[in-house]
Protein backbone atom coordinates (compact mmCIF):
# COMPACT_ATOMS: atom_id res chain seq x y z
CA UNK A 1 0.00 0.00 0.00
CA UNK A 2 2.43 2.10 0.85
CA UNK A 3 4.78 1.31 -2.07
CA UNK A 4 2.37 2.00 -4.46
CA UNK A 5 1.44 5.04 -3.21
CA UNK A 6 4.91 6.19 -3.23
CA UNK A 7 5.33 4.64 -6.67
CA UNK A 8 2.34 6.61 -7.86
CA UNK A 9 3.67 9.99 -6.35
CA UNK A 10 7.17 9.38 -8.08
CA UNK A 11 4.99 8.85 -11.52
CA UNK A 12 2.88 11.90 -11.27
CA UNK A 13 6.25 14.07 -10.67
CA UNK A 14 8.14 12.53 -13.70
CA UNK A 15 5.37 13.07 -15.76
CA UNK A 16 5.20 16.97 -14.75
CA UNK A 17 8.76 17.31 -15.45
CA UNK A 18 7.91 15.70 -18.80
CA UNK A 19 5.67 18.05 -19.27
CA UNK A 20 7.11 21.03 -17.73
CA UNK A 21 10.49 19.99 -20.68
CA UNK A 22 8.20 20.08 -23.19
CA UNK A 23 6.52 23.33 -22.99
CA UNK A 24 9.76 24.92 -22.84
CA UNK A 25 10.88 23.55 -25.93
CA UNK A 26 7.99 24.37 -27.84
CA UNK A 27 7.80 27.88 -26.50
CA UNK A 28 11.86 27.80 -27.20
CA UNK A 29 10.73 27.24 -30.93
CA UNK A 30 8.19 29.69 -30.93
CA UNK A 31 10.30 32.51 -29.98
CA UNK A 32 13.12 31.64 -32.48
CA UNK A 33 10.90 32.04 -35.61
CA UNK A 34 10.43 35.07 -34.66
CA UNK A 35 13.17 37.18 -32.98
CA UNK A 36 13.45 40.78 -33.06
CA UNK A 37 16.21 42.75 -32.34
CA UNK A 38 16.87 46.33 -30.39
CA UNK A 39 18.85 48.82 -31.75
CA UNK A 40 19.94 52.22 -31.21
CA UNK A 41 22.59 54.71 -30.62
CA UNK A 42 24.28 56.03 -27.53
CA UNK A 43 25.51 59.89 -27.16
CA UNK A 44 27.42 62.05 -24.88
CA UNK A 45 25.92 65.61 -23.95
CA UNK A 46 27.91 67.88 -23.26
CA UNK A 47 32.00 68.42 -23.70
CA UNK A 48 33.80 65.09 -23.46
CA UNK A 49 36.12 65.20 -20.68
CA UNK A 50 39.75 65.08 -21.94
CA UNK A 51 41.58 61.55 -21.63
CA UNK A 52 44.77 61.86 -19.85
CA UNK A 53 47.93 60.36 -21.80
CA UNK A 54 49.87 57.71 -20.87
CA UNK A 55 53.47 57.23 -19.62
CA UNK A 56 54.71 53.77 -20.59
CA UNK A 57 58.29 54.98 -20.37
CA UNK A 58 58.73 52.06 -17.33
CA UNK A 59 58.65 49.94 -19.75
CA UNK A 60 60.55 50.38 -22.75
CA UNK A 61 58.30 47.37 -24.50
CA UNK A 62 55.34 49.02 -23.83
CA UNK A 63 57.07 52.61 -25.00
CA UNK A 64 57.88 51.56 -28.13
CA UNK A 65 54.69 50.29 -28.95
CA UNK A 66 52.94 53.79 -28.69
CA UNK A 67 55.94 55.37 -30.05
CA UNK A 68 53.87 57.26 -32.97
CA UNK A 69 50.85 56.78 -31.56
CA UNK A 70 50.46 57.85 -27.86
CA UNK A 71 48.18 56.01 -25.55
CA UNK A 72 45.14 57.73 -23.46
CA UNK A 73 43.08 56.62 -20.77
CA UNK A 74 39.80 55.09 -21.93
CA UNK A 75 37.52 55.54 -19.64
CA UNK A 76 35.21 58.11 -21.61
CA UNK A 77 35.25 56.92 -25.55
CA UNK A 78 33.68 59.83 -27.69
CA UNK A 79 33.35 59.35 -31.57
CA UNK A 80 32.18 61.54 -34.00
CA UNK A 81 28.69 63.28 -33.88
CA UNK A 82 29.20 62.42 -29.94
CA UNK A 83 28.48 58.82 -29.81
CA UNK A 84 29.26 56.87 -27.14
CA UNK A 85 31.56 53.66 -27.29
CA UNK A 86 32.29 50.92 -24.53
CA UNK A 87 28.32 51.00 -23.72
CA UNK A 88 27.36 47.72 -23.01
CA UNK A 89 23.11 47.12 -23.48
CA UNK A 90 21.23 44.34 -21.97
CA UNK A 91 17.88 43.52 -20.86
CA UNK A 92 17.31 44.18 -17.50
CA UNK A 93 13.60 42.89 -17.07
CA UNK A 94 11.39 40.98 -18.89
CA UNK A 95 13.23 37.88 -20.12
CA UNK A 96 11.53 34.65 -19.76
CA UNK A 97 13.61 32.42 -17.90
CA UNK A 98 14.34 30.33 -20.96
CA UNK A 99 15.46 33.21 -23.12
CA UNK A 100 17.58 34.47 -20.71
CA UNK A 101 19.17 30.88 -19.84
CA UNK A 102 20.21 30.77 -23.48
CA UNK A 103 24.12 31.45 -23.81
CA UNK A 104 25.86 32.13 -26.56
CA UNK A 105 28.16 29.95 -28.11
CA UNK A 106 31.03 31.75 -29.54
CA UNK A 107 34.15 32.65 -26.88
CA UNK A 108 34.90 36.24 -26.80
CA UNK A 109 38.37 37.18 -26.70
CA UNK A 110 40.30 39.70 -24.48
CA UNK A 111 43.58 40.57 -25.86
CA UNK A 112 46.58 42.11 -23.99
CA UNK A 113 48.39 44.13 -27.16
CA UNK A 114 50.45 46.93 -27.19
CA UNK A 115 50.32 47.13 -22.86
CA UNK A 116 46.25 47.79 -23.76
CA UNK A 117 43.08 45.64 -23.43
CA UNK A 118 41.37 45.05 -26.63
CA UNK A 119 38.36 45.59 -26.28
CA UNK A 120 38.44 47.77 -22.89
CA UNK A 121 35.39 46.50 -22.31
CA UNK A 122 34.35 43.22 -22.85
CA UNK A 123 30.57 41.76 -22.33
CA UNK A 124 29.32 38.27 -21.91
CA UNK A 125 26.40 36.48 -20.59
CA UNK A 126 26.73 34.63 -16.93
CA UNK A 127 28.48 31.14 -17.48
CA UNK A 128 29.63 32.10 -21.34
CA UNK A 129 33.24 31.29 -21.57
CA UNK A 130 35.59 33.73 -22.70
CA UNK A 131 39.32 33.59 -23.51
CA UNK A 132 42.09 36.13 -22.17
CA UNK A 133 45.52 36.10 -24.20
CA UNK A 134 48.32 38.17 -24.71
CA UNK A 135 49.83 39.66 -27.88
CA UNK A 136 52.35 41.19 -26.23
CA UNK A 137 56.48 40.76 -26.00
CA UNK A 138 56.41 41.68 -22.23
CA UNK A 139 55.07 39.92 -19.12
CA UNK A 140 51.13 41.08 -17.84
CA UNK A 141 48.94 39.56 -14.96
CA UNK A 142 45.29 39.27 -15.28
CA UNK A 143 43.71 40.04 -12.38
CA UNK A 144 39.86 40.88 -12.21
CA UNK A 145 38.41 42.33 -9.20
CA UNK A 146 35.10 41.14 -8.53
CA UNK A 147 33.08 41.25 -5.07
CA UNK A 148 33.76 37.51 -3.83
CA UNK A 149 30.45 37.61 -1.94
CA UNK A 150 28.35 38.18 -5.09
CA UNK A 151 29.79 34.56 -5.97
CA UNK A 152 32.20 36.08 -8.67
CA UNK A 153 35.64 34.99 -7.57
CA UNK A 154 38.99 37.23 -7.59
CA UNK A 155 42.05 35.38 -9.44
CA UNK A 156 45.34 36.75 -10.54
CA UNK A 157 47.52 34.64 -13.32
CA UNK A 158 50.03 35.25 -15.13
CA UNK A 159 50.76 36.62 -18.76
CA UNK A 160 54.65 36.38 -19.90
CA UNK A 161 55.31 36.60 -23.54
CA UNK A 162 54.08 33.50 -25.43
CA UNK A 163 51.70 32.57 -22.37
CA UNK A 164 49.02 30.36 -23.22
CA UNK A 165 45.76 31.78 -23.19
CA UNK A 166 43.24 31.59 -20.16
CA UNK A 167 39.85 30.26 -20.29
CA UNK A 168 37.06 31.26 -17.64
CA UNK A 169 33.82 32.16 -17.54
CA UNK A 170 31.86 33.98 -14.48
CA UNK A 171 28.67 33.08 -12.36
CA UNK A 172 26.58 35.78 -11.69
CA UNK A 173 25.91 39.59 -13.07
CA UNK A 174 28.67 41.89 -12.26
CA UNK A 175 30.68 44.83 -13.87
CA UNK A 176 33.92 43.08 -13.17
CA UNK A 177 36.91 45.88 -13.05
CA UNK A 178 40.53 44.05 -15.06
CA UNK A 179 43.77 45.41 -14.08
CA UNK A 180 47.55 44.45 -14.24
CA UNK A 181 49.43 44.96 -11.57
CA UNK A 182 52.28 45.11 -13.58
CA UNK A 183 51.36 47.74 -16.08
CA UNK A 184 49.42 50.39 -13.33
CA UNK A 185 47.41 51.98 -16.26
CA UNK A 186 46.11 48.96 -17.63
CA UNK A 187 42.21 48.99 -16.95
CA UNK A 188 39.32 46.77 -18.10
CA UNK A 189 36.35 45.79 -17.83
CA UNK A 190 33.99 42.48 -17.68
CA UNK A 191 30.38 43.25 -18.05
CA UNK A 192 28.71 39.97 -16.93
CA UNK A 193 24.96 40.52 -17.75
CA UNK A 194 22.23 37.75 -18.53
CA UNK A 195 20.48 37.09 -21.96
CA UNK A 196 21.36 38.63 -24.88
CA UNK A 197 23.65 41.91 -24.86
CA UNK A 198 25.66 44.50 -26.92
CA UNK A 199 28.38 46.84 -27.03
CA UNK A 200 28.09 50.08 -28.90
CA UNK A 201 30.89 50.71 -31.68
CA UNK A 202 33.00 53.51 -30.97
CA UNK A 203 30.11 56.03 -32.88
CA UNK A 204 28.00 54.93 -30.14
CA UNK A 205 25.75 52.60 -31.96
CA UNK A 206 24.48 48.91 -31.07
CA UNK A 207 22.23 46.31 -31.87
CA UNK A 208 21.02 43.35 -29.60
CA UNK A 209 20.42 40.61 -31.62
CA UNK A 210 17.91 37.36 -30.90
CA UNK A 211 15.45 39.10 -28.54
CA UNK A 212 12.49 37.21 -28.49
CA UNK A 213 9.19 39.58 -28.61
CA UNK A 214 7.99 41.26 -25.90
CA UNK A 215 8.43 43.96 -23.30
CA UNK A 216 11.18 44.59 -21.84
CA UNK A 217 13.56 47.14 -19.88
CA UNK A 218 16.52 47.81 -21.24
CA UNK A 219 19.90 49.20 -19.36
CA UNK A 220 22.33 50.74 -20.79
CA UNK A 221 26.01 50.60 -18.70
CA UNK A 222 28.48 53.54 -18.80
CA UNK A 223 32.28 53.08 -16.46
CA UNK A 224 31.97 56.80 -15.77
CA UNK A 225 28.73 57.86 -16.04
CA UNK A 226 26.91 54.52 -14.72
CA UNK A 227 23.76 53.11 -16.44
CA UNK A 228 20.37 54.43 -17.54
CA UNK A 229 17.34 52.28 -18.32
CA UNK A 230 14.57 52.55 -20.86
CA UNK A 231 10.95 50.48 -21.73
CA UNK A 232 11.05 49.27 -25.39
CA UNK A 233 8.37 46.17 -26.74
CA UNK A 234 9.67 44.28 -29.33
CA UNK A 235 7.52 42.59 -32.33
CA UNK A 236 8.27 39.17 -33.98
CA UNK A 237 10.89 39.85 -35.89
CA UNK A 238 11.33 43.48 -36.06
CA UNK A 239 13.65 46.01 -34.57
CA UNK A 240 12.63 48.07 -31.67
CA UNK A 241 14.33 51.63 -30.97
CA UNK A 242 15.86 52.77 -27.70
CA UNK A 243 18.57 55.49 -27.72
CA UNK A 244 19.87 56.85 -24.60
CA UNK A 245 22.02 60.31 -23.67
CA UNK A 246 24.55 60.35 -21.22
CA UNK A 247 25.23 64.10 -19.23
CA UNK A 248 28.95 64.87 -19.64
CA UNK A 249 29.70 65.79 -15.67
CA UNK B 1 -0.05 6.97 4.02
CA UNK B 2 1.03 10.07 6.32
CA UNK B 3 4.41 8.83 7.12
CA UNK B 4 4.82 8.81 2.98
CA UNK B 5 3.50 12.76 2.93
CA UNK B 6 5.92 13.52 5.80
CA UNK B 7 8.55 12.28 3.69
CA UNK B 8 7.51 14.46 0.72
CA UNK B 9 7.10 17.47 2.70
CA UNK B 10 10.29 16.95 4.46
CA UNK B 11 12.41 16.52 0.91
CA UNK B 12 10.62 19.83 -0.58
CA UNK B 13 11.24 21.62 2.62
CA UNK B 14 14.93 20.84 2.00
CA UNK B 15 14.93 21.80 -1.86
CA UNK B 16 13.35 24.95 -0.89
CA UNK B 17 16.05 25.57 2.13
CA UNK B 18 18.80 25.22 -0.26
CA UNK B 19 17.21 27.58 -2.97
CA UNK B 20 16.70 30.21 -0.35
CA UNK B 21 20.01 29.89 0.85
CA UNK B 22 21.54 30.27 -2.59
CA UNK B 23 19.59 33.40 -3.34
CA UNK B 24 20.79 34.72 -0.11
CA UNK B 25 24.48 34.04 -0.45
CA UNK B 26 25.46 37.84 -0.50
CA UNK B 27 24.69 38.46 2.85
CA UNK B 28 24.72 36.27 6.32
CA UNK B 29 22.37 37.22 8.44
CA UNK B 30 23.32 36.84 12.15
CA UNK B 31 20.86 33.93 12.64
CA UNK B 32 21.84 31.95 9.37
CA UNK B 33 25.60 32.28 11.15
CA UNK B 34 24.49 31.01 14.12
CA UNK B 35 22.57 28.17 12.11
CA UNK B 36 25.46 27.63 10.47
CA UNK B 37 27.31 27.26 13.56
CA UNK B 38 25.31 24.29 14.95
CA UNK B 39 25.80 22.84 11.82
CA UNK B 40 28.25 19.57 11.22
CA UNK B 41 30.14 22.05 8.37
CA UNK B 42 31.09 24.22 11.08
CA UNK B 43 34.40 22.39 11.61
CA UNK B 44 37.61 22.24 10.18
CA UNK B 45 39.75 18.21 9.78
CA UNK B 46 43.64 19.10 10.53
CA UNK B 47 45.36 15.73 10.40
CA UNK B 48 43.75 13.72 12.52
CA UNK B 49 42.24 16.45 15.04
CA UNK B 50 38.68 17.60 14.45
CA UNK B 51 37.93 21.64 15.25
CA UNK B 52 34.57 22.72 16.30
CA UNK B 53 34.01 26.88 15.39
CA UNK B 54 31.88 26.80 18.54
CA UNK B 55 34.70 25.74 20.66
CA UNK B 56 36.68 28.92 19.39
CA UNK B 57 34.40 31.82 19.99
CA UNK B 58 36.19 32.72 23.56
CA UNK B 59 39.53 31.83 22.00
CA UNK B 60 38.80 33.90 19.26
CA UNK B 61 37.71 37.12 21.52
CA UNK B 62 40.66 36.63 23.34
CA UNK B 63 43.61 36.71 21.17
CA UNK B 64 42.13 37.84 17.60
CA UNK B 65 39.34 40.55 18.31
CA UNK B 66 41.58 43.07 18.16
CA UNK B 67 42.87 43.25 14.88
CA UNK B 68 40.21 41.08 13.22
CA UNK B 69 37.75 42.51 14.71
CA UNK B 70 34.45 40.80 16.34
CA UNK B 71 32.90 40.22 12.56
CA UNK B 72 35.57 39.14 11.12
CA UNK B 73 35.97 42.17 8.95
CA UNK B 74 39.77 43.06 9.91
CA UNK B 75 38.34 46.66 11.10
CA UNK B 76 39.47 45.53 14.79
CA UNK B 77 40.00 48.05 17.27
CA UNK B 78 44.04 47.92 16.44
CA UNK B 79 43.50 47.28 12.88
CA UNK B 80 44.35 51.24 12.18
CA UNK B 81 47.65 51.29 13.44
CA UNK B 82 49.14 48.34 11.77
CA UNK B 83 50.11 47.69 8.17
CA UNK B 84 49.75 45.53 6.66
CA UNK B 85 46.05 45.61 7.71
CA UNK B 86 44.66 42.25 9.09
CA UNK B 87 42.78 39.82 7.08
CA UNK B 88 39.07 40.64 6.29
CA UNK B 89 37.84 36.97 7.07
CA UNK B 90 34.33 38.00 5.25
CA UNK B 91 35.69 37.84 2.19
CA UNK B 92 37.33 34.11 2.32
CA UNK B 93 40.39 35.50 0.60
CA UNK B 94 44.05 34.02 1.65
CA UNK B 95 47.57 34.87 0.93
CA UNK B 96 49.36 31.38 1.77
CA UNK B 97 47.41 28.37 0.36
CA UNK B 98 48.13 24.87 -1.34
CA UNK B 99 45.84 25.44 -3.73
CA UNK B 100 45.18 27.59 -7.27
CA UNK B 101 44.30 31.34 -7.43
CA UNK B 102 40.83 31.83 -6.92
CA UNK B 103 40.16 29.09 -4.78
CA UNK B 104 39.34 28.63 -0.86
CA UNK B 105 42.58 27.14 0.85
CA UNK B 106 42.54 23.83 2.55
CA UNK B 107 42.15 23.68 6.79
CA UNK B 108 45.70 22.67 7.16
CA UNK B 109 46.58 26.27 5.23
CA UNK B 110 44.51 28.43 7.61
CA UNK B 111 46.10 25.91 10.16
CA UNK B 112 49.47 26.55 9.40
CA UNK B 113 49.06 30.03 9.17
CA UNK B 114 48.00 30.48 12.43
CA UNK B 115 50.73 28.79 14.05
CA UNK B 116 53.45 30.07 11.96
CA UNK B 117 52.51 33.45 11.71
CA UNK B 118 52.70 36.06 8.92
CA UNK B 119 56.50 37.79 8.87
CA UNK B 120 57.00 40.93 8.79
CA UNK B 121 53.59 41.65 9.33
CA UNK B 122 51.64 42.02 13.09
CA UNK B 123 50.40 38.39 12.70
CA UNK B 124 52.96 36.62 15.16
CA UNK B 125 53.31 32.66 15.32
CA UNK B 126 50.40 31.38 17.15
CA UNK B 127 52.13 27.49 18.25
CA UNK B 128 51.66 28.53 22.07
CA UNK B 129 47.88 27.61 21.89
CA UNK B 130 47.34 23.80 21.43
CA UNK B 131 47.09 22.33 18.45
CA UNK B 132 43.22 21.53 19.44
CA UNK B 133 42.72 25.10 20.20
CA UNK B 134 44.55 26.45 16.32
CA UNK B 135 41.92 23.63 14.48
CA UNK B 136 38.89 24.99 16.35
CA UNK B 137 40.08 28.95 15.42
CA UNK B 138 40.53 27.48 11.81
CA UNK B 139 36.57 26.75 11.89
CA UNK B 140 35.72 29.90 13.33
CA UNK B 141 37.47 31.93 10.77
CA UNK B 142 35.32 30.22 8.32
CA UNK B 143 32.09 30.81 9.70
CA UNK B 144 32.71 34.82 8.81
CA UNK B 145 32.55 34.04 5.01
CA UNK B 146 29.28 32.73 3.01
CA UNK B 147 32.22 31.43 0.63
CA UNK B 148 32.60 28.28 3.03
CA UNK B 149 29.13 27.94 3.18
CA UNK B 150 28.97 28.26 -0.76
CA UNK B 151 32.10 26.52 -1.98
CA UNK B 152 34.65 24.19 -1.53
CA UNK B 153 38.30 24.23 -0.63
CA UNK B 154 40.21 24.14 -3.68
CA UNK B 155 42.38 20.91 -4.46
CA UNK B 156 46.15 21.61 -3.24
CA UNK B 157 48.70 21.58 -6.74
CA UNK B 158 50.71 18.33 -7.26
CA UNK B 159 54.47 19.54 -6.37
CA UNK B 160 56.89 16.90 -7.45
CA UNK B 161 59.47 15.56 -4.99
CA UNK B 162 62.62 18.13 -4.72
CA UNK B 163 65.46 16.93 -7.09
CA UNK B 164 68.93 17.69 -6.28
CA UNK B 165 70.30 21.13 -6.42
CA UNK B 166 72.83 21.24 -9.45
CA UNK B 167 74.76 24.05 -11.38
CA UNK B 168 72.72 23.25 -14.18
CA UNK B 169 69.41 24.27 -12.35
CA UNK B 170 70.46 26.89 -10.45
CA UNK B 171 71.08 28.60 -14.24
CA UNK B 172 68.10 27.54 -15.20
CA UNK B 173 66.19 28.72 -12.44
CA UNK B 174 67.54 32.39 -13.70
CA UNK B 175 66.53 31.67 -16.74
CA UNK B 176 62.82 30.86 -15.25
CA UNK B 177 63.37 34.36 -13.05
CA UNK B 178 64.21 36.55 -16.28
CA UNK B 179 61.43 35.11 -18.80
CA UNK B 180 58.53 34.78 -16.57
CA UNK B 181 59.75 38.52 -15.56
CA UNK B 182 60.29 38.24 -12.03
CA UNK B 183 62.28 41.28 -11.95
CA UNK B 184 59.37 43.37 -12.97
CA UNK B 185 58.83 43.89 -9.50
CA UNK B 186 61.33 42.17 -8.06
CA UNK B 187 64.30 43.68 -9.26
CA UNK B 188 67.04 42.28 -11.32
CA UNK B 189 68.88 41.14 -7.55
CA UNK B 190 65.92 40.27 -5.97
CA UNK B 191 65.97 43.39 -4.17
CA UNK B 192 62.44 44.30 -4.77
CA UNK B 193 63.41 47.62 -6.79
CA UNK B 194 61.97 46.62 -10.12
CA UNK B 195 60.80 49.41 -12.59
CA UNK B 196 56.69 48.33 -11.34
CA UNK B 197 57.55 47.85 -7.79
CA UNK B 198 56.71 51.49 -6.65
CA UNK B 199 52.94 51.61 -8.10
CA UNK B 200 51.99 47.88 -6.58
CA UNK B 201 48.31 47.89 -4.59
CA UNK B 202 46.29 44.97 -3.21
CA UNK B 203 42.95 44.50 -3.96
CA UNK B 204 41.53 46.85 -1.38
CA UNK B 205 43.71 49.95 -2.82
CA UNK B 206 46.73 49.99 -0.02
CA UNK B 207 50.37 50.02 -1.42
CA UNK B 208 52.38 47.37 -0.78
CA UNK B 209 55.95 46.28 -2.15
CA UNK B 210 57.05 43.02 -3.30
CA UNK B 211 59.20 40.74 -1.45
CA UNK B 212 62.49 41.26 -0.93
CA UNK B 213 65.03 38.43 -1.17
CA UNK B 214 68.15 40.19 0.22
CA UNK B 215 67.50 41.55 3.00
CA UNK B 216 67.00 38.53 5.43
CA UNK B 217 63.29 38.31 5.64
CA UNK B 218 61.41 35.41 5.68
CA UNK B 219 59.48 34.10 3.00
CA UNK B 220 55.61 34.65 3.82
CA UNK B 221 54.09 31.43 3.92
CA UNK B 222 56.68 29.70 5.23
CA UNK B 223 60.85 28.80 5.23
CA UNK B 224 60.55 25.54 3.50
CA UNK B 225 61.31 25.23 -0.18
CA UNK B 226 58.13 23.66 -0.82
CA UNK B 227 56.49 26.94 0.79
CA UNK B 228 58.53 28.86 -1.96
CA UNK B 229 56.86 26.78 -4.31
CA UNK B 230 53.99 26.87 -3.88
CA UNK B 231 53.99 31.11 -3.35
CA UNK B 232 54.68 31.49 -7.53
CA UNK B 233 52.27 28.43 -8.29
CA UNK B 234 49.44 29.11 -6.51
CA UNK B 235 49.62 33.09 -6.32
CA UNK B 236 49.25 35.47 -3.14
CA UNK B 237 45.61 36.00 -3.91
CA UNK B 238 44.37 39.63 -2.73
CA UNK B 239 47.98 40.77 -3.84
CA UNK B 240 49.17 41.80 -7.31
CA UNK B 241 51.63 38.67 -6.84
CA UNK B 242 49.91 36.20 -9.54
CA UNK B 243 49.87 32.79 -10.32
CA UNK B 244 52.69 30.90 -12.81
CA UNK B 245 50.67 27.52 -12.90
CA UNK B 246 50.29 27.70 -16.63
CA UNK B 247 53.49 28.95 -17.35
CA UNK B 248 56.06 27.27 -15.09
CA UNK B 249 56.36 23.87 -15.51
CA UNK B 250 56.89 21.64 -12.14
CA UNK B 251 60.50 20.78 -13.24
CA UNK B 252 61.19 24.42 -13.97
CA UNK B 253 59.58 25.52 -10.84
CA UNK B 254 62.32 23.63 -8.83
CA UNK B 255 64.95 25.09 -10.65
CA UNK B 256 63.57 28.80 -9.63
CA UNK B 257 63.32 28.04 -5.95
CA UNK B 258 66.71 27.07 -6.54
CA UNK B 259 67.73 30.35 -7.86
CA UNK B 260 65.71 32.03 -5.56
CA UNK B 261 67.41 30.65 -2.76
CA UNK B 262 70.47 31.82 -4.18
CA UNK B 263 69.03 35.65 -4.31
CA UNK B 264 69.03 35.20 -0.34
CA UNK B 265 71.69 36.44 1.79
CA UNK B 266 73.60 33.02 3.81
CA UNK B 267 70.63 31.46 6.32
CA UNK B 268 70.24 27.44 7.34
CA UNK B 269 68.61 26.66 3.84
CA UNK B 270 70.76 28.17 0.77
CA UNK B 271 74.79 26.64 1.47
CA UNK B 272 74.72 24.90 -1.35
CA UNK B 273 72.45 26.95 -3.64
CA UNK B 274 74.96 30.22 -2.84
CA UNK B 275 78.15 28.09 -3.29
CA UNK B 276 76.84 26.95 -6.58
CA UNK B 277 75.61 30.69 -7.83
CA UNK B 278 79.14 31.87 -6.51
CA UNK B 279 81.32 29.17 -8.35
CA UNK B 280 79.08 30.31 -11.61
CA UNK B 281 79.68 33.55 -11.12
CA UNK B 282 76.05 34.34 -11.93
CA UNK B 283 75.10 37.77 -12.52
CA UNK B 284 72.33 39.28 -12.04
CA UNK B 285 69.83 38.90 -15.36
CA UNK B 286 69.17 41.37 -17.89
CA UNK B 287 66.11 42.77 -18.31
CA UNK B 288 67.14 44.08 -22.14
CA UNK B 289 68.55 40.76 -23.90
CA UNK B 290 66.54 39.84 -27.08
CA UNK B 291 64.07 36.94 -26.25
CA UNK B 292 64.96 33.89 -26.82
Amino acid sequence: MKHQRSRGLAAVLASLVLVGFVALVISHKASAAGEGKITGTVKLDGTAPHMRGIDMSKDPFCDKAHANNPAHSENVVVGSGGGLGNVVLYISEGLSGAAASMKPTQVPIFDQKNCMYTPHVLAMDVGQEFKVQTSDQTAHNIHPEPNPLTGNIPWNQSQPPGAPPVTKSWKTPEMIHVKCNIHPWMSGWFAVVKGPYATTDENGSYTIQNVPPGSYTVTAWQETYGTQTQKVTVAAGAAATADFTFKAK
Amino acid sequence: MYKNLLKWSLLLSVVVALCLSAASYAQLTTNQQQEWLTSPAASSHVGNITGAAKAAALPYRRYCVGCHGPLGDGNGENAQWINPKPRDFQLGIFKCRSTPTGTLPTDQDLYDSIGRGLDRSNMPSWNALTKQERADLVAWIKHFSPRWQNEKAGTPIQIPAEPEVTADRVKAGQEVFRKMECWKCHGVQGMANGPSAATLSDDLGRPISPFNFTDGSRPLCGNTDTDIYKIFMTGLDGTPMPSFADNIKPEEAWDLVFYLRSLQPHNAFNAKEKQIANQLGLKPVNPNAPAQ
